[in-house]
């Protein structure tokens, strides 16, 4: 497979009176042709700012970019008309119709005229083509966005929340379409906090955090990597739990209790656990491998999980994930 | 091309411009209306009218004198003659030149004489016409995000904003020839209907074609600069910010200072000294406070000429000024 977006060792940096933050931090991200790629991240992590340097919108302070293997910038513009892309919330000048919308950006960009009513079809807007942008809803004017970028035929496609404000119909309606793009050979990224969404469209996935990336891969590997430490422990009934949960902290296990069990999630050796437990006479009822979903791989790897009794600020977060297992 | 023909049409779609334009025209067509019902035609009738006008002031003027004449020298040796001149030598007869028949002509509209005027306010009002609709087509642009879609497609910083400001400077030149065409027009019109042409030369066409040049370049240093100022802060409330806050401090603010401070030729720091010198070719400004003493003329106040080419000095500086910062800002800052 080649490489249709490539990025290494990006580089972005905000200076102001408050001090200098690094948006991005030396980040890399590889996206393979014909792929659905989602693109995750706590807020503040660098997603939309990751996206703005790709397209042209924000200058780099170091790292390298290319798209379609040309590099960005220097040659965006020659790559520009097959690479479509909405980036945040879709914004459109309100007193015009989707129609003079996309007729206006068709002509700036050499567009046929005939792809306007092709791309308002596929998106669901032809009914409405001709109503004034800010009688939109959020979802509509999220098709629109959709609509926009689907206009030149792009190869690479480019969307940052597509489904924010959609209703489910319209969620289902968006992960067909992008399936559907998919098997015609367009490659998507996607940026998306719905995780089950990416879960089931993508095929593979970069995670950022603080900048850097912390996991990428297919959505099988990122799973896999993170579902075998993890493991449920259930004991006989009427067996003291608390008891049990605090032998495991004090021989270093990170334990989550649950209504009637509890959770180890740095289990790399589950025998250590049955052999800790047996000592004190403590028995298991029940110790199954946890199969992470992407939520959870998600929460783990940035460090976002929440905490009870904490609020966590949108600047926390880990950017590297916790390295090897307990009791390994 | 195809960048440029979409701005011109965002640019003529928008009910923003739109408006503006159909308000400006509504205007102008009340001020010509005005000027047309305001205005007659000075015929044999008029001329005729205003003669006896003035005959029957004269006559009047003749009976007063000669009553006070009577009433003075009825009250010589009483204690009345002191509201009198001594003797009443130094009483004043009116003769008919006091009253020229001229001064009794209904209002009527000389071409030559009253045009100039009416070009410099069709300059005026189509260059605030440009300031604010320049302004609000980049600023609408940036604060909707519009711009940022635009460099989706085209990432090309300053071709982009570059060729929107072509298309709207290149529509405010076709607007502005059309509009002043139609007005020349008119008020040939009105001046036949309700005055004179007569005064005309080539010459005096000449220089009407010119000063409506000039009028031209108004309109579009108003256009670049409000798209500049707007397209600088990223909205167009900028430009208009910046507009109101120049007319308070330069000349509100300044003005008083100035001339409580006896400045001499405080009026040279104020705005529309400076547009009246570009349109009129020059102004005179004169200091009252000072004298500068001839044996002829005796005192006669210091002045200062400013003229058309120092008021194009200034209005292309400030062009190239908010232009360039515009466009620099364009190219080095990041768009979020």
């Amino acid at each position: 497979m080649t490489a249709v977006l490539e990025i290494a060792g990006l580089q972005k940096t905000y200076r102001s009176r408050k001090g200098v933050r690094r948006a991005l931090d030396g980040f890399d991200m590889v996206v393979e042709a014909g792929q659905v790629h989602g693109f995750l991240g706590p807020n503040g992590s660098g997603k939309t700012t990751t996206l703005r340097t790709l397209l042209g919108l924000i200058r780099p302070n170091g790292g390298r970019m290319a798209i379609l293997g040309r590099e960005v910038p220097e040659h965006l513009s020659e790559v520009a008309g097959q690479v479509g892309a909405i980036v945040e919330s879709p914004q459109f000048f309100g007193n015009f119709t989707a129609q003079d919308t996309l007729a206006l950006l068709a002509e700036a960009g050499g567009v046929r005229k005939e792809r306007v009513h092709a791309v308002l079809e596929l998106v669901g807007l032809r009914d409405r083509a001709k109503d004034r942008v800010k009688t939109y809803s959020l979802g509509m004017k999220q098709r629109l966005a959709v609509a926009s970028a689907l206009l030149k035929e792009p190869k690479l496609l480019i969307l940052d929340e597509p489904a924010n404000g959609l209703d489910p119909g319209g969620i289902r309606e968006m992960r067909s379409l992008m399936r559907n793009l998919a098997e015609s050979g367009m490659t998507v990224v996607l940026s998306s906090h719905i995780l089950g969404e990416i879960q089931l469209i993508c095929d593979s996935v970069t995670i950022i955090s603080g900048g850097r990336r912390v996991a990428a891969g297919s959505v099988a590997d990122v799973l896999a990597s993170q579902s075998s430490a993890g493991v449920k422990v259930r004991l006989e009934p009427g067996v003291d739990m608390r008891a049990a949960v605090e032998l495991l902290r004090a021989n270093g296990a990170q334990v989550s209790v649950e209504h009637d069990h509890f959770t180890v999630g740095n289990a790399g050796n589950p025998a250590q656990i049955t052999r800790i437990l047996a000592e004190r006479e403590i028995y298991l009822s029940e110790l199954t491998p946890m199969s992470a979903d992407l939520e959870s791989v998600f929460l783990q790897l940035t460090g976002t999980a929440p905490v009870e009794g904490q609020n966590r600020q949108v600047d926390q977060s880990v950017v590297s994930a916790p390295a090897g297992g307990w009791g390994q | 091309m195809s960048l440029y023909s979409a701005e011109t049409k965002r640019l003529t779609k928008r009910r923003f411009t739109r408006l503006f334009l159909l308000g400006m025209t509504l205007i102008l067509l009340a001020i010509a209306a005005g000027m047309f019902f305001v205005n007659q035609k000075a015929g044999p009738e008029q001329i005729a009218s205003a003669k006896a006008q003035s005959q029957a002031d004269y006559q009047r003027a003749v009976e007063q004198y000669n009553q006070d004449k009577t009433q003075c020298q009825a009250d010589q040796g009483t204690p009345n003659a002191g509201r009198w001149p001594t003797n009443c030598e130094g009483l004043y007869e009116p003769t008919q030149d006091d009253f020229q028949y001229q001064w009794n002509m209904p209002p009527t509209f000389d071409f030559r004489e009253n045009f100039p005027n009416m070009v410099t306010t069709l300059a005026a009002l189509l260059a605030l016409v440009a300031f604010i609709v320049g302004a609000s087509f980049v600023g609408a642009e940036w604060s909707s995000g519009g711009m940022m879609n635009l460099l989706l497609w085209r990432p090309q910083r300053l071709k982009v904003l570059g060729t929107k400001l072509a298309a709207l400077l290149v529509f405010f030149t076709a607007l502005t020839v059309v509009f002043s065409a139609v007005w020349t027009g008119l008020f040939v019109g009105i001046a036949e209907l309700r005055g004179s042409t007569d005064s005309m030369t080539s010459g005096a066409w000449q220089s009407i074609g010119l000063m409506e040049l000039r009028g031209l370049a108004l309109v579009l240093v108003g256009a670049a600069v409000g798209f500049g100022l707007a397209s600088l802060g990223r909205h167009t409330a900028m430009a208009l910010g910046v507009t109101i806050g120049a007319v308070i401090v330069f000349q509100f603010g300044l003005g008083t200072v100035l001339s409580l401070a006896k400045v001499k030729f405080a009026e040279a720091y104020l705005i529309p000294v400076w547009m009246v010198a570009w349109m009129d070719k020059e102004i005179k400004i004169e200091d009252y406070n000072s004298c500068d003493f001839s044996s002829a003329g005796g005192c006669q106040p210091d002045s200062l000429t400013l003229t058309w080419p120092m008021a194009g000095g200034i209005l292309a500086g400030v062009f190239v000024l908010i232009v360039g910062l515009a466009m620099w800002t364009m190219r080095s800052r990041d768009i979020t």
